[in-house]
């Protein structure tokens, strides 16, 4: 790890202002992406400010309507909340499959989609789900959120402060692991929010996306042989030495019917 | 007497400290004047080195000195030794290139060292060690074994044009080729075996020190044999006075083989401390062990079988290229020839064979023994030919290996090892029961209602344990002796030390040869400790590898005990006014045959010490000795492992469902302890089979799988509950009757997982690492092939 200055942030507010100074400052959240990338020595950031200890930053609220989960929220925290696993617990279950216990434990939402790791969780639960991110300056539509790997609609100084999830009908979310590294290779959430479908793939392409023919077909009929012949083309679509294209766009369709498969249960 | 040591699960007496974090390894180790080094690396697989600068280096806050080929050219630093000289099927030596400490003139692949740099921190080194300017020009690189040879393919060194090292053959070529020629059946396969990473749980490390006082240095390493690493180091590279030279192995995290050998960096590290006059410590970080530990296997292999109607075994024939990476790590050359073509025999009585390797060398990390080292190769080959030639001649796995059985021992070998003892049917039997094979055709339909593809497979391994006798292994072209040393201090009070050659790096020693010295000298446990690792107080030792530590280290140990035992047969007949003859060693005392006299063990010992009452005119003082023991053959360890698969053939995922291993280790010493070897073998053995796979870029020679995102190390999700057996047959040379266990399970497992899942999916052959991506491919092929 190159040397770097450290600072804890009081408020949201004093954070964005170091941003805002420090074109070479990086935030910490969970740190479980930029720790590792210093200590490759992949990142150099000037300084960094870390948001460990700004309380309202922190937390979970629900009701029926919605979940809101603040951005410093741990993954193993929305794991185990009661009101997400009532609310929506194909969250909880995708938040408790993230990385190991050790990331969980410290790994938070607001990093997590701030990063925008193709591979990483919970883009498909947001685009899915159609959340709404809130930030110190905005709110940004999920559709909106997502740009492009490791982009996304973050301006300069701008700070994920939490998320809003509107409570579907119903959801499920299946991952296919990387064996070694245990990202998603690929991950589909499906997500019926009684009005629509909506279909997300994280892992298999260089950004989230959705499936519109998947969609449509299970607006027709929410049922595992609605997506069962559906593929998704390969081109576009990430090719690694664990798995090329083809594989992966296959895979889309196979955990797009266990996805709905376990959404029905 | 209390109950036998030998045979109980005792727990493992150095877990405690373990446990509680006060293991000592090397980078613990923090001397007085303590310096730290980093390695610029290549990170080309195949450069030359125009030029190095240093000097903006060498200002960079806190560093102390920076080193290149050059200053060790210049100070005449010899390069690494290879220990095993194969002598090729022409009678020509293996063309030996030079394998510097740090690079001279070239880079062969990527993590070569080129540069240290010292500093008073370990991040100001690795500061510094980036203002290090190489100049390099990238060469073309070759890194598969099976383009080495090929024309045109790139020189990675001038004495070997051909990239080539050695071809070297045993067995009868010619009688192979008559069998083959009137065989009613022929199965052949072709295949790889896949190149590994060794991945201990401690990396590498050395901290070197140097003392003007005595001119004599000291070395802590993380390494399994310290007085081999320290004859290598002084005799062949530093040419230091051997005795003026400490090498310590203190608590060691793992070494599955890539421990054992002399690495430029603890030369190199050595070497500076004198220099520099401060102690220079190295630990490597895992991106490092990645590309600078030993790898191992990396084969490339034609097999064939030749059998009569009967499904006997006629023959076999097997041509492999083994890839030795860029240059010869310290044994690489005798892994894929006489620890891997000697054991193409199996349990079976195959009455010709003939083995032909070529040894290349390419733009990758050295290749060299990893856990098994060329018996899981060997495995590999026989296990899936059989398997193979039992389902293309309609015959069951288990018939098939039953028929062809060696049933009578010693058995002589077509390749050279005479086999012992052994009882393969037994363990077969047992295996085929524990595995509830009966019930397997119900399982596999009940699979096929879930749509789930299940399937058996067998692999019924040998190993040669403890490599041995000496005078053959030179004959062979050992460059070292292979015998084992141990000593027994009997302290007056009756305490005892044992000090032996061989080294736990996770084995258990300190237990296992506890219980074997309170067993025989009938005192606690308690009063026993095991001392390894340190050329400063062990007398000498050929160190651990080849499963060889309680059958060779043991044994040693056990012909020390048997002399103090015989020196206080001497002292207990004086003290008791008998003849020597009369007097017999039991439960720790010393008896006068047929009555009721006798001395405690501690009485006797107290009595060499202070010998008061002694026969000074005809014995010599004190309770102290010391046994060199070099065994007078292998041992030869087998068992029967039976693996059961079921497969998802919509995603390519695979489970192993069942997992049975009978082994016969002969006599068990701790079976806990011995359980435990055969988990972790077996895990390492799955990991080869379905998720280890090192994959160096083709074109560009980077390393693409160089850390836990890429490279897949089995977890605990990744195996079953194994289910495990032994059946002894006593090892009959030596005097524990022991073979030894610690490779077993990596040797029999990569077979028995690839056969189970090339019958779930109906398909002659799959790539190792079997990863969810290759057995989907393979599903689409056979799916395919059956709609055609």
């Amino acid at each position: 790890m190159y040397s770097f200055s450290y600072q804890k942030a009081k408020t949201v507010a004093d954070a964005a202002k170091v941003l805002a100074k420090d074109g070479d400052a990086k935030l910490l959240a969970g740190g479980q992406s930029l720790i590792a990338a210093m200590k490759l020595r992949l990142a150099h950031p000037s300084a960094v400010i870390d948001l460990g200890t700004i309380k309202e930053l922190s937390g979970i609220k629900g009701d029926s309507k919605a979940v809101a989960i603040g951005a410093m929220t741990r993954h193993a925290e929305v794991a185990s909340s009661a009101a997400v696993k009532k609310a929506i617990p194909a969250l909880a279950s995708l938040a408790g499959g993230i990385g190991d216990r050790m990331v969980r434990n410290m790994g938070t939402i607001g990093g997590s989609l701030a990063n925008n790791d193709p591979a990483a969780d919970y883009p498909a639960a947001v685009l899915a789900l159609g959340a709404t991110i809130v930030t110190n300056k905005r709110k940004i539509a999920a559709d909106e959120f997502f740009k492009g790997m490791y982009e996304t609609a973050l301006q300069k100084g701008e700070i994920i402060t939490s998320v809003s999830f509107p409570v579907p009908k119903r959801a499920a979310y299946m991952k296919f692991k990387n064996p070694a590294s245990r990202y998603a290779i690929v991950g589909v959430f499906v997500a019926d929010s009684g009005s629509g479908v909506r279909v997300a793939v994280t892992g298999a392409a260089p950004s989230v996306f959705r499936v519109a023919a998947m969609e449509k077909a299970l607006a027709a009929k929410f049922a595992p042989e609605s997506v069962a012949n559906i593929a998704v083309p390969e081109k576009g679509l990430n090719s690694d030495l664990h798995a090329k294209a083809d594989y992966r766009a296959h895979l889309v369709t196979v955990m797009a019917k266990r996805a709905v498969e376990a959404a029905m249960k | 007497m209390a109950t036998p040591y030998i045979g109980a699960s005792i727990k493992r007496k150095e877990d405690y400290r373990f446990l509680t974090g006060a293991g000592n390894y090397t980078d613990d180790v923090a001397l007085p004047g303590q310096t730290h080094a980093h390695f610029v690396r290549s990170p080309h697989a195949h450069a030359k080195i125009k030029s190095i600068k240093k000097d903006k280096a060498l200002k960079a806050p806190g560093v102390v000195a920076i080193f290149t080929g050059d200053d060790l050219a210049g100070a005449k630093v010899n390069g690494l030794p290879c220990g095993w000289l194969i002598t090729d099927v022409n009678g020509q030596p293996m063309k030996e290139p030079p394998h510097p400490c740090l690079a001279q003139g070239k880079a062969r692949y990527v993590g070569d060292h080129v540069a240290i740099v010292i500093a008073e921190t370990y991040p100001q080194a690795r500061d510094a060690a980036e203002l290090v300017k190489v100049d390099y020009e990238e060469l073309p690189a070759v890194v598969r074994a099976a383009e080495a040879r090929k024309n045109g393919a790139p020189v990675v060194h001038d004495i070997a044009p051909d990239n080539t090292c050695y071809v070297w053959g045993l067995g009868d070529r010619a009688a192979v080729d008559k069998a083959f020629s009137g065989a009613a059946h022929v199965t052949t396969l072709e295949f790889l075996n896949n190149r590994l990473v060794p991945n201990a749980i401690e990396p590498r490390a050395a901290n070197a020190t140097y003392s003007r006082a005595d001119d004599s240095y000291t070395l802590y390493v993380a390494n399994q044999n310290p007085h081999v690493e320290r004859l290598l180091m002084t005799a062949f590279v530093l040419g230091l006075p051997e005795h003026k030279v400490r090498v310590v192995a203190p608590d060691v995290g793992g070494g599955f083989g890539s421990k054992i050998y002399l690495y430029a960096e603890d030369v190199v590290c050595t070497w500076a401390s004198k220099q520099i006059n401060r102690p220079v410590k190295w630990t490597a970080d895992r991106s490092e062990s990645f590309v600078s530990d030993a790898h191992g296997r990396d084969h490339v292999t034609r097999a064939e079988l030749a059998l009569d109607r009967e499904g006997r075994f006629l023959a076999m024939r097997v041509t492999t290229t083994a890839n030795m990476g860029a240059y010869l790590s310290t044994f690489a050359s005798c892994i894929p020839t006489i620890l891997y073509a000697t054991l193409l025999a199996g349990q079976y009585t195959t009455p010709v064979i003939y083995a032909e390797v070529t040894a290349v060398f390419t733009n990758t990390a050295p290749v060299d023994a990893y856990r098994g080292a060329g018996r899981p190769e060997a495995t590999y080959v026989v296990e899936r030919l059989v398997e193979t030639a039992a389902r293309e001649m309609k015959m069951s796995p288990a018939e098939i290996r039953r028929r062809n059985f060696i049933k009578t021992f010693p058995y002589q070998t077509p390749v050279a090892l005479l086999y012992d003892t052994g009882n393969y049917e037994a363990t077969l039997a047992e295996a085929l029961k524990i595995a509830d094979v009966a019930g397997f055709q119900g399982r596999r339909a009940d699979a096929a209602r879930r749509g789930k593809l299940r399937g058996l497979g067998y692999s019924c391994y040998i190993e040669a344990c403890g490599i041995a006798p000496s005078n053959v292994a030179g004959a062979l072209g050992a460059r070292a002796g292979l015998f084992e040393a141990g000593e027994v201090r009997v302290h007056p009070t009756g305490k005892v030390t044992v000090f032996t050659g061989s080294h736990s790096h996770g084995q258990g020693h300190e237990t296992t040869f506890g219980q074997v010295v309170a067993d025989r000298l009938g005192i606690p446990m308690e009063d026993i400790d095991i001392v390894h690792g340190d050329t400063g107080k062990i007398l000498f030792g050929m160190g651990t590898y080849g499963s060889r530590s309680i059958a060779v280290g043991g044994t040693a140990i056990v012909k020390a005990v048997d002399k103090i035992v015989a020196k206080g047969k001497k002292i207990a007949a004086h003290l008791m006014e008998a003849a020597e003859a009369d007097i017999e060693f039991k439960d720790g005392a010393f008896v006068v045959r047929g009555t009721d006299k006798k001395k405690a063990f501690a009485e006797v010992s107290l009595a060499a010490y202070v010998p008061h009452n002694y026969p000074l005119d005809k014995l010599e003082p004190g309770l102290n000795e010391n046994a060199f023991y070099d065994p007078a053959n292998f041992t030869f360890p087998a068992g029967s492992h039976i693996c059961e698969v079921e497969v998802d053939p919509d995603t390519g995922t695979v489970s192993i469902v069942n997992f049975t291993a009978v082994d016969d280790f002969g006599k068990i010493i701790n079976p806990m302890i011995v359980e435990g070897q055969v988990h972790g073998g077996l895990t390492q053995g799955i990991g080869q089979a379905l998720t280890e796979g090192c994959h160096y870029d083709k074109e560009s020679g980077q390393l693409v799988t160089g850390s836990y995102l890429d490279y897949c190390m089995p977890r605990a999700d990744d195996v079953p509950a194994f289910k495990v057996g032994t059946k002894e047959t006593p090892c009959t040379h030596n005097p524990l009757g022991v073979k030894g266990c610690g490779e077993a399970g990596a040797i029999g497992a990569p077979a028995a997982v690839m056969n189970a899942l090339t019958d779930a999916l109906g398909v002659r052959d799959i790539e190792m690492p079997a990863t969810p991506q290759r057995i989907w491919r393979a599903c689409q092929e056979s799916k395919m092939k059956k709609a055609a």
